[in-house]
């Protein structure tokens, strides 16, 4: 039965965490052993002796390990959300980033950022919120409605132009407000330096529940791939588990991206690796989507910090010089550029 | 006993009026088949009738009017097979035959052993078993259609729509699919509504032909009194002839000159 993961997936799905998370918090200007690193992280959870001195108790606890978390989160948000609108869209290619959900919640961001809200911690993440939802619904409203009807090309087509229009009222606000584009382009770069317990403290919860939303909706997402009109006659209320799904997905990616700014690529590049290894039903993507969407983040992170070290690149950057060209391989591959 | 009873249904779709004025009257066990020309509303009858487009009129189960149900309990009660159903890349024939137990499950449930082993029963009856974890998408026009059956059985409504079950298909899997359809009605007490393109093969297995022109049904009854000469002539303005045969009417297109 290909419904289930398999243990032998599970055990490995473990150690590729374990392993990922280990290296993100070793690698750095400061390398650090392995073990001193689990040593610290065990002695601040269980209170054991922590083998660390006390400026690499510091690199793990208070810099790195938030950091790789807070990847690894944002990763298993952004990869889920992207696995859920293909499922619901019936298009591999649908990702939070192409349909505008991040150039919405970027725009909100904005918003927040030039009325002084910036630095809300609940204000910032509600305005992205706002936006990225607004964003997916005008995509989604004008892709239906579009001269190819529900045809997947007009669906990104009309992500295509909402991120345009949004990112463009965005430019507009940034250039009225010059003393504020440092603040609102070191947002839209993605970012995750600035990170520490607070910014995963803030959003985990909202990933949280969008993630176990997701999962729950796993089987409905196999019944969407039979299109709309079966799904409806097999009983399956279409418009609102839709619904459900786009709301999940889209709270998910605007907290994500209230804290890391925008970062892309994520949620077409994991699930579609994982297509190619276990196939296309979602009972078993969605979950593996999690698991390897914080994974790849970590190692991306990785990535941005060591290549032009000491120097940092965005990670937003990282992703999108690893995720273009594998778009252009996945439309490549899939005929018409489409599953439907 | 379960009684679908149809009264003025009328489809309009962007003010135009598609399907108008259709009554049906269908026992489980029995089989209509709709008939007309293309573009007379079979398809859109069909769909109104399985929810997928608006309608107006009564369409009443048992005495329930099927407006006030929700998605699940109509499709407890109405399967649809589409004209082409969707076959998607990568999916086991198993799974695809099971998506039917959709309208017995909530909608953020997963299927118990019990729906598991409808899926198997079925698979077994409709002899499926060889292709169980075949990709849908690989499988051939009349395997397709006997998996889409399949999964219309699992989702055990006592009435199945169908939209033109055999016109992909060549003779031989045309009546191996129609064979099936009437052993399964009767022994599993289903209801079926049909389309098909074919005329003389709409005449062999149902118990009524409804043939519709314009949205508007001109004729109806036993094939016999609906394949006549003369409403094939004036509906579908072609020149034919019906010729009795034992196992129905048969009907030749002519040339004029010979």
């Amino acid at each position: 039965m290909a419904r289930r993961i398999s243990p032998l997936a599970w055990v490995a799905s473990a150690v590729a965490v374990m392993f990922t998370l280990t290296l993100g918090v070793s690698i750095g200007a400061v390398s650090l052993a392995p073990l001193t690193v689990w040593s610290e992280i065990s002695s601040n959870l269980f209170g054991t002796i922590s083998s660390a001195n006390s400026s690499e108790s510091t690199i793990v606890w208070q810099l790195r390990l938030p950091r790789v978390l807070l990847a690894f989160v944002v990763g298993s948000m952004l990869a889920s959300a992207g696995c859920a609108y293909q499922g619901t869209f019936r298009n591999p290619l649908a990702d939070p980033y192409l349909l505008g959900v991040s150039a919405g919640a970027g725009l909100g961001a904005t918003i927040a950022i030039f009325n002084g809200s910036g630095s809300s911690k609940i204000l910032l993440p509600l305005a992205a919120f706002a936006g990225a939802l607004g964003a997916v619904l005008l995509t989604y409203s004008l892709g239906r409605s579009a001269i190819a009807g529900r045809s997947s090309t007009a669906l990104i087509l009309a992500g295509v132009a909402v991120a345009s229009l949004l990112t463009a009222i965005q430019t507009l606000i940034q250039q009225q407000n010059t003393d504020k584009i440092r603040e609102i382009y070191a947002w839209v770069l993605g970012r995750l330096s600035t990170s520490g317990w607070n910014d995963l403290a803030i959003i985990t919860p909202y990933i949280l529940v969008c993630i176990v939303v997701l999962l729950r909706y796993r089987r409905v997402l196999d019944v969407f791939a039979v299109g709309d009109e079966e799904a409806l006659t097999m009983g399956l209320p279409v418009a609102k588990a839709r619904a459900a799904i786009i709301v999940a997905a889209s709270l998910g990616t605007a907290a994500a991206v209230a804290v890391t700014g925008l970062i892309g690529f994520v949620g077409i590049i994991v699930p579609h690796i994982l297509r190619l290894i276990v196939g296309n039903s979602y009972r078993i993507l969605l979950p593996l989507s999690i698991i390897y969407g914080g994974v790849f983040l970590v190692l991306a992170d990785i990535l941005a910090r060591t290549i032009l070290a000491p120097q940092e690149i965005s990670i937003g950057v990282v992703t999108a010089l690893l995720g273009a060209p594998f778009f252009l391989f996945v439309l490549g591959s899939s005929k018409n550029g489409s599953v439907t | 006993m379960t009684e679908l009873i149809v009264r003025e249904l009328q489809v309009k779709l962007e003010k135009k009026l598609i399907v108008n004025d259709i009554y049906i009257d269908l026992s489980v066990g029995q089989w209509i088949c709709i008939i007309g020309p293309n573009g007379a509303g079979k398809s859109s009858l069909l769909k109104a009738l399985a929810g997928i487009i608006p309608s107006t009129g009564e369409i009443l189960i048992d005495g329930t009017n099927v407006r006030d149900l929700s998605e699940r309990d109509r499709a407890c009660w109405i399967a649809y097979v589409a004209q082409e159903p969707v076959m998607p890349a990568g999916m086991r024939v198993f799974d695809y035959v099971l998506l039917g137990r959709t309208a017995h499950l909530k909608m953020l449930a997963t299927e118990s052993p019990k729906d598991l082993e409808i899926a198997h029963y079925v698979i077994s009856e409709l002899d499926l078993n060889d292709f169980i974890d075949r990709d849908v998408a690989t499988l051939s026009g009349g395997e397709r259609q006997r998996v889409a059956i399949g999964r219309a059985l699992t989702q055990a409504s006592p009435i199945i729509l169908l939209d033109e079950p055999t016109t992909a298909l060549d003779v031989g899997y045309q009546q191996e699919v129609l064979e099936l359809i009437d052993k399964l009605r009767k022994e599993k007490k289903i209801a079926v509504i049909s389309t098909m393109h074919d005329l003389t093969v709409s005449g062999l297995y149902p118990d009524r032909l409804m043939l519709l022109a314009d949205g508007q049904v001109v004729a109806s009854g036993s094939a016999e009194s609906v394949l006549t000469r003369e409403n094939i002539a004036k509906h579908y303005g072609a020149n034919v002839t019906v010729i009795d045969h034992v196992s129905g009417p048969i009907v030749i297109p002519e040339r004029d000159r010979l």
